[in-house]
């Protein structure tokens, strides 16, 4: 089924696959399955050459320093060492960045946060490397970090971090000028209605959500090959070529036709990977050496080498009439950014425009903040900036519901917004809005079993085969809650994709090629735009090109929105493509024919009798279109009132969870999630699912076990040891169903999928929680000291 | 050092072996079998688990010089040139293989479970795959992948799998 052709480093190249007929709408076998199955498929950590060097990363030890000055001599001398290099040794721009060009490539005079990257090493065995950056001598001068983000935007010292204080004035170079902006990353503000309401009743609550991590599996990693024009061929891991490409020229004063980026195999990448890693590192080496170079982070250098989930702090105040119409809500939300920018506007657009949920309330006043801090920078995970805010507004609902003495889901539904309604921003949404419908369905699934206490499976029990409880102290708790999300880049951005289609003949049929530079991080990607190629153009071969940029940029793997920009690309260049197959036919034929179509490798007319074999229409020829496609524009929105069209697409979901909390000792045993959501279309329900049980996961994950936990800046638990993820035992059966209620402005009616189901997941267990247990419950994770008052 | 060990069936002899390589680094870098993956190399995720002897266990904890005259086998030795194992078929089929980086550790171990249970309930496969962790999936369709794993074998294999599939 694949053919495994191999790039000179190992690295993923065509990827063939026959789907026998797997279009649009089917469960199509992803055609690097087997590849991944067999262990061939290779990841970024498995590229190699014969001649390469292994490349690491001295960072600091220190939240935040002074550099007076660095001695790289014992390393460059251990025999086997190629090169050490340090900031001074950055051919271009010092520094980058996704949105704000503000994060230093090697540190320069000062480091913001624990983990910075300070110098670089490459050796002939990753040892020798790891042992040459030990012997790099870095000389700092240690200063008092700022790690909290309200402190660092209302602090005497507000301006210490990023602002030419007296303090940082003083150092030398670029340094002083890196920030000029001060700690504010972005505030902003949502305004609409009445700004002094009044309600019958009124809910307040401050709400914590700690650190979470994207937690991929496969390590940031890749391989930079230099080339004979003086340029550099990088290998790497990734969620957005291009982006990458214009940081990395950028940093090494290369033109793009001097850089190129192919996609090495992608291990996972919730976010973590949007942001450069190890990208200009190993370019630097490799330019230095003229040797290949690998870099490969393990696991404790992956906790400091990529963005992280921004923790946040929110207060929320909700007013309602008696019988539970909301009438306002008021919100402070505090996102910290930590030492760089990375996408926090981004991030405090989503908090701030969605940030009290899909509710129609008529009174709205957010405040949205993202700030520097010397903590880990922070950037995108799955859920981006809403993940934070449905905690609170859903703890916030669920405690309405109770002042109200009104059940929750019924208070939800009241109050869910629909086709039709405005949001916050004065956006009418004008696609269908199932909110009620998600949790009405939601209710109506069957529940699992009671517990039976009688007769445990200690394995069922929390605690598990510990044997810390057969039943005594176990109480069941059922929450629920709803989310939504926007698909795709917001607030005017250009947010496009291109792609490349050919129909030729090769081997005596009628077969795609579909190149895109969109990265397949395991969501499945590639199975889609093979399943586009098929519907559209009626062929079963589809080959997808290797991922790379010798052809335009399809934009992130994130946002949910690769499915729907890159496979509307896709779809839009197949039908250029059919559209010169079938002037060809009509030509072969002598006239015009209505209802021509393509179907099973035929060009047919029903109504006419006609079916011609598409291999005779193509003959020798092959049929290539390449083009940009866009959806529909959003607009930036007022920076004092929030208002404007900021979103081109939501995504709903909802969730119910039942938990056994052991009341005694703390624990939790998620008993069962059920899942409902609207995809739009599921243009592969197989992988849709998939989507939904790994994004519920994560959520889980966020509600009972994930933490960065950070004390004066530094980083306590980076490794799986410390850093808990769900595991087999920790997730348990799911219930999902799957709407698919069209919108009418998207390719095939299609939403983005990959996140919504992270968002509504971790508050329904959190609110399960709190049924089980009677606590209030403000921040997350919740931790057996939480439950059991110690 | 010089390492000598038998590797999928076939002696393998590797040089310059340094005291501080694990397995996982000699399997990867030295004899070209990237297949194992290296996700932790703590031996927490079981992305590199392998057969030593006939036992999984994660190949990044294993010194390289302990598998001195010892038999090794990968995921890359689970298929045939042209046919996956039954195993390796199900993940594909069930939709169990999304980013895939714990998918080679998850084959190994699930290949040994159904090897020794033949029919597993779904409680002892989320006892025997605990050590495994896998960040996209959830391990729902990694549960479906198991059971439809063991009974394509237990319907293949002669003899195999009779034992009760217990609770599911
Ligand atoms: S890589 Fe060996 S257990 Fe994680
Ligand atoms: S499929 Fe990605 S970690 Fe399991």
């Amino acid at each position: 089924m694949s053919t495994p052709t191999r790039t000179p480093t190992g690295a993923p190249a065509h990827l063939t696959g026959s789907g026998g007929g797997g279009g649009v709408g089917a469960d199509a076998v992803r055609p690097d399955g087997v590849l991944k199955v067999r262990g061939e498929f290779a990841y970024g950590s498995d590229l190699w050459m014969s001649d390469m060097l292994w490349g690491v990363t001295l960072r600091s030890p220190h939240p935040y320093a002074r550099i007076r000055a660095i001695d790289t001599s014992a390393a460059a001398a251990l025999p086997g060492v190629s090169a050490v290099l340090t900031a001074d040794d950055v051919p271009g721009e010092k520094v980058y960045g996704l949105e704000l060009a503000d994060q230093p490539v090697l540190a320069v005079d000062v480091v913001r946060y624990q983990g910075e990257p300070v110098a670089l090493v490459a050796a002939d065995h990753p040892d020798t490397a790891r042992r040459a950056a030990a012997l790099i001598r870095v000389d700092y001068d240690v200063w008092e970090p700022v790690t909290d983000a309200r402190t660092a935007l209302g602090h005497p010292t507000w301006n210490m971090v990023h602002d030419s204080t007296p303090e940082v004035t003083e150092l030398s170079r670029e340094s002083a000028h890196l920030h000029p902006e001060g700690n504010l990353v972005r505030h902003l503000k949502v305004r609409t209605g009445n700004p002094e309401p009044t309600a019958e009743v009124v809910v307040v609550g401050e709400y914590e959500v700690g650190m979470q991590d994207q937690a991929f599996l496969g390590p940031e990693s890749g391989l930079a090959v230099p080339a004979e024009d003086g340029g550099v061929e990088l290998y790497v891991a990734t969620q957005w070529l291009h982006v990458d490409q214009r940081q990395i020229c950028s940093a090494l004063g290369l033109p793009p036709e001097q850089v190129r980026l192919s996609l090495a195999g992608v291990g996972g990448a919730f976010g973590g990977r949007e942001d450069l890693s190890m990208h200009v590192h190993a370019c630097l080496l490799a330019l230095r050496t003229g040797r290949p170079v690998k870099m490969s982070y393990n696991r404790e250098e992956s906790f400091f080498g990529h963005v992280h989930r921004h923790p946040a702090t929110m207060r929320y105040e909700h007013g309602a009439t008696r019988d539970g119409q909301l009438v306002y809500v008021k919100a402070s939300i505090y996102f910290d950014g930590g030492a760089y920018a990375s996408s926090t506007p981004a991030v405090v657009g989503n908090g701030g425009t969605m940030g009290i949920g899909p509710y129609v309330v008529p009174n709205v006043h957010v405040d949205c903040y993202g700030a520097y801090t010397n903590n880990p920078p922070c950037g995108a995970m799955r859920g981006f900036g809403s993940v934070q805010t449905a905690f609170a507004y859903e703890s916030q609902m669920d405690a309405l519901a109770a002042e109200l003495g009104m059940d929750p889901v019924e208070l939800r539904c009241r109050n869910a917004m629909e086709e039709g309604s405005a949001t916050p921003t004065g956006q009418v949404i004008d696609s269908p809005a199932p909110v009620a419908e998600l949790l009405r369905r939601l209710e109506a699934m069957p529940m699992p079993a009671p517990a039976d206490h009688g007769d445990v499976d200690l394995r069922d029990m929390p605690g598990g085969v510990s044997n810390t409880t057969h039943g005594e102290g176990v109480r069941r708790g059922v929450g629920y809650a709803v989310a939504y999300k926007n698909v795709a880049f917001s607030e005017g951005y250009d947010d496009h994709s291109t792609a490349r289609v050919r129909l030729e003949v090769v081997g005596g049929e009628a077969t795609a090629t579909v190149h895109t530079a969109a990265a397949e991080v395991g969501q499945g990607l590639v199975t889609v735009e093979q399943q586009i190629a098929r519907t559209e153009l009626g062929v079963d071969q589809v080959t997808v090109h290797p991922k790379d940029t010798t052809v335009g940029s399809a934009g992130s793997t994130s946002a949910s929105r690769q499915t729907y920009v890159t496979g509307g690309a896709v779809k839009a260049a197949c039908e250029e493509v059919r559209g010169q197959v079938l002037a060809r036919a009509e030509q072969l034929v002598g006239r015009t024919v209505p209802d021509l179509r393509l179907a099973g490798g035929l060009v047919v007319s029903d109504a006419e009798g006609i079916a011609v074999p598409l291999v005779d229409v193509l003959g020798d020829d092959v049929l290539e279109e390449t083009l940009e496609w866009r959806h529909r524009p959003t607009e930036a929105i007022d920076p004092e009132t929030g208002q404007g069209f900021a979103h081109v697409q939501y995504a709903f979901s909802a969730h119910r969870a039942v938990v056994d909390v052991d009341t005694e000792l703390g624990l939790v045993k998620v008993v069962e999630m059920a899942c409902t959501q609207d995809v739009g279309k599921a243009i592969n329900p197989q992988a849709v699912v998939g989507q939904i049980q790994g994004g519920t996961a994560q959520g889980l994950g966020l509600a009972v076990m994930e933490e960065i936990l950070i004390k004066d800046g530094k980083v306590r638990n980076p490794s799986f040891t410390d850093y808990l993820i769900p595991t087999i035992l920790d997730m348990p059966p799911m219930r999902i169903e799957v709407l698919e209620y069209a919108d009418p402005h998207a390719p095939y009616g299609l939403r983005g999928v990959g996140e919504a189901p992270n968002i509504s997941s971790g508050p329904a267990v959190l609110a399960a929680i709190r049924a089980a247990t009677g606590l209030p419950l403000t921040r997350v994770p919740v931790r057996p000291e939480h439950l059991t008052g110690t | 050092m010089r390492l000598t060990c038998t590797v999928n069936g076939t002696e393998q002899q590797v040089d310059d072996v340094w005291e501080g390589e694990s397995l996982l680094y000699v399997l990867r870098e030295r004899m070209g079998l990237p297949g194992s993956k290296n996700a932790c190399e703590q031996g927490e995720c079981g992305s590199c688990t392998v057969y030593l002897d006939g036992l999984p266990v994660c190949a990044c904890l294993v010194a390289a010089g302990q598998a001195e005259g010892r038999e090794v086998g990968t995921v890359e030795a689970l298929a045939d040139a042209d046919a996956l194992h039954p195993v390796q078929q199900a993940f594909v089929d069930a939709g169990a293989v999304q980013c895939g980086f714990c998918t080679p550790g998850l084959l190994v171990a699930t290949h040994d479970l159904i090897t020794r249970h033949g029919r597993p309930s779904d409680a002892e496969t989320r006892e025997a795959l605990a050590g495994n962790l896998c960040r996209c999936t959830g391990y729902e369709k990694i549960l479906d992948a198991v059971r439809l794993a063991a009974d394509r074998m237990a319907g293949t294999a002669a003899g195999a799998g009779t034992e009760a599939g217990g609770d599911r």
